[in-house]
């Protein structure tokens, strides 16, 4: 296997505004400011910033980003498909691109205002002709009725349980409850509680779908080389990878062969392949995390458990805090903010360093998953 | 918009299907060269590579293969509804067919016409339509 981008860059500065319901200030704002606060944890003047790469449903342009944070002449810039699937690759991007020599400074970020702007689904202005027509005319309008559908089938194929969800939502408040910036920090959340929360989409309740929430993030990537003089330890690409697999649907994947083998498990093995270890070595993990379904999906695609074995996984404490994979260390979308999975990156840092607010002792190395059921990517970070 | 309910943007690919359901019948896209039946339709069979393809009618036979029962907030035609379902179901001529929509109680019946607690996965369902509008014919399932 070729290591052409193995260990080569790191991540050397994260940033992040508040997580709030409502934040002042434009998306363009506040992703300025995110990213100059990143820049700031790295010791790297903005003039020096020569890359950039965002991810779709995000309203701000880097040509925006570079003449407010005046960075210097830009020679790679990319942005990545389908949403919350591409959080993962902006960092695989930048990653390559430098490796590759295209650039030396990179700049990933994202600012959305989900908690007081609209919700996308509301719009009927916009209706794709496909796959929405193939499905919202019947009432199956959101994220989270996509994706209950197939939680149903995915109870019905293997067993699994609304207790199996329960554990995801419980680990993700529990985390978040220990992160003073996780919008559920003084909320917590218990088994029963859950149990006796309203429907959304069932079989999925309330506290099986994220936050809604404003927010912007962003990460400074540079080579493996210039990461020693920044301030922070480096948190290093270890492998990235993106999925989207043969007869994919994007959310609505009713049609493939096997609807509940997603994304997850095409990128997995590009992931891996790329890696020297593998999911056994991996201390703690961060995994997108819209809906609970999304965590035992992902746990079967990244091979920590076989098909239909994620829900039991999470038994027990396991994905918590003391667990044998403590997962979404920070709160994850669920409980700390949802802005499309960028503050898993951010904490994967964190665990890299040290610095989380859940630290998982002895950890050196981190996945982190963008969107299941999306065309997707994920990351391997160490320390 | 017919009140308020989504109607689909048709494009090429998907007209043939449309034209059908308006006069009652139920159409798969099949490949004109090595059969094999695709959905959603697209311009090109994935296997053979043929521009080429044919509308046969099917039976209107097939079962549940999951189904979701909607809370709001939704938007207001379908918040008026609910709880309402909406199912996949497999077609009888290839499981591998699926397609979403809602189980009623009879033709013509709304989306909320049956109890959410009797819908089972692998249910034997038919296909029925329902005329929204001057343009649009939804195919619905009933149980049989």
């Amino acid at each position: 296997m070729t290591d052409l981008i193995r260990d080569r860059t790191a991540i050397v500065g994260i940033g992040c505004t508040p997580f709030a319901k409502h934040l002042d200030g434009s998306e363009k704002r506040l992703a300025c400011e995110a990213i100059v606060a990143a820049l700031d944890d790295a010791g790297i003047d903005a003039a020096e910033v020569d890359a950039f790469a965002s991810y779709t449903m995000e309203v701000t342009e880097e040509v925006e980003i570079a003449k407010s944070i005046g960075a210097g002449d830009v020679t790679f810039f990319s942005q990545v498909g389908y949403g919350g699937g591409g959080g993962c690759a902006t960092i695989g991007h930048l990653a390559m691109a430098i490796a590759t020599g295209q650039a030396d400074v990179g700049v990933a970020w994202r600012a959305r205002k989900r908690g007081s702007g609209g919700r996308p689904w509301a719009s009927t202005v916009v209706q794709l002709p496909t796959p929405a027509q193939w499905t919202r005319p019947w009432g199956l309008l959101r994220p989270s009725d996509e994706i209950a559908m197939l939680t149903r089938r995915y109870f019905h194929e293997y067993g699994a349980n609304r207790d199996h969800l329960a554990n995801v939502a419980l680990a993700c408040r529990a985390h978040a409850n220990r992160n003073p910036a996780a919008m559920m920090f003084d909320r917590p959340l218990t088994r029963d509680d859950y149990m006796a929360a309203r429907w959304i989409a069932e079989p999925l309740c309330l506290y099986d779908n994220c936050l809604e929430t404003d927010g912007a993030l962003a990460c400074v990537v540079v080579s493996a080389e210039r990461a020693r003089d920044c301030r922070r330890p480096p948190a290093y690409v270890h492998s990235v990878a993106q999925g989207l697999p043969r007869q994919h649907h994007t959310m609505v994947s009713y049609w493939s062969a096997d609807p509940l083998e997603g994304p997850a498990h095409s990128c997995a093995r590009r992931l891996w392949a790329g890696a020297e270890f593998g999911p056994a070595d991996v201390k703690v993990a961060q995994i997108y995390d819209a809906f609970t379904t999304l965590v035992p999906l992902s746990l079967e695609g990244y091979g920590f458990c076989a098909r239909g074995e994620g829900g039991p996984f999470t038994d027990d404490g396991a994905i918590e805090l003391g667990g044998r994979l403590p997962v979404n260390t920070s709160g994850g979308g669920l409980s700390e903010a949802y802005v499309h999975g960028f503050n898993l990156i951010l904490e994967g840092v964190r665990q890299m360093r040290g610095t989380s607010t859940a630290q998982v002792e002895g950890a050196d190395t981190c996945l982190v998953t963008s969107g299941e059921g999306v065309p997707t990517s994920a990351l391997l970070l160490r320390s | 918009m017919s009140d308020g309910i989504l109607l689909p943007v048709v494009d090429d690919d998907g007209a043939p299907f449309w034209e059908g359901t308006l006069r009652g019948e139920l159409r798969m896209q099949r490949c004109s060269e090595c059969a094999r039946f695709r959905f959603p339709p697209r311009p090109m069979c994935p296997w053979c590579h043929s521009t080429e393809s044919e509308w046969p009618v099917l039976s209107g036979r097939a079962t549940v293969w999951s189904f979701v029962v909607s809370h709001p907030p939704l938007l207001p035609a379908y918040a008026a509804l609910a709880p309402y379902n909406t199912v996949v179901v497999a077609l009888d001529e290839d499981p591998s067919l699926r397609v979403v929509g809602n189980l009623v109680s009879e033709p013509g019946a709304p989306i909320n016409s049956v109890d959410p607690a009797t819908i089972e996965i692998g249910a034997p369902v038919r296909v029925v339509f329902d005329r929204v509008s001057d343009e649009f014919a939804l195919p619905r399932w009933v149980r049989v």
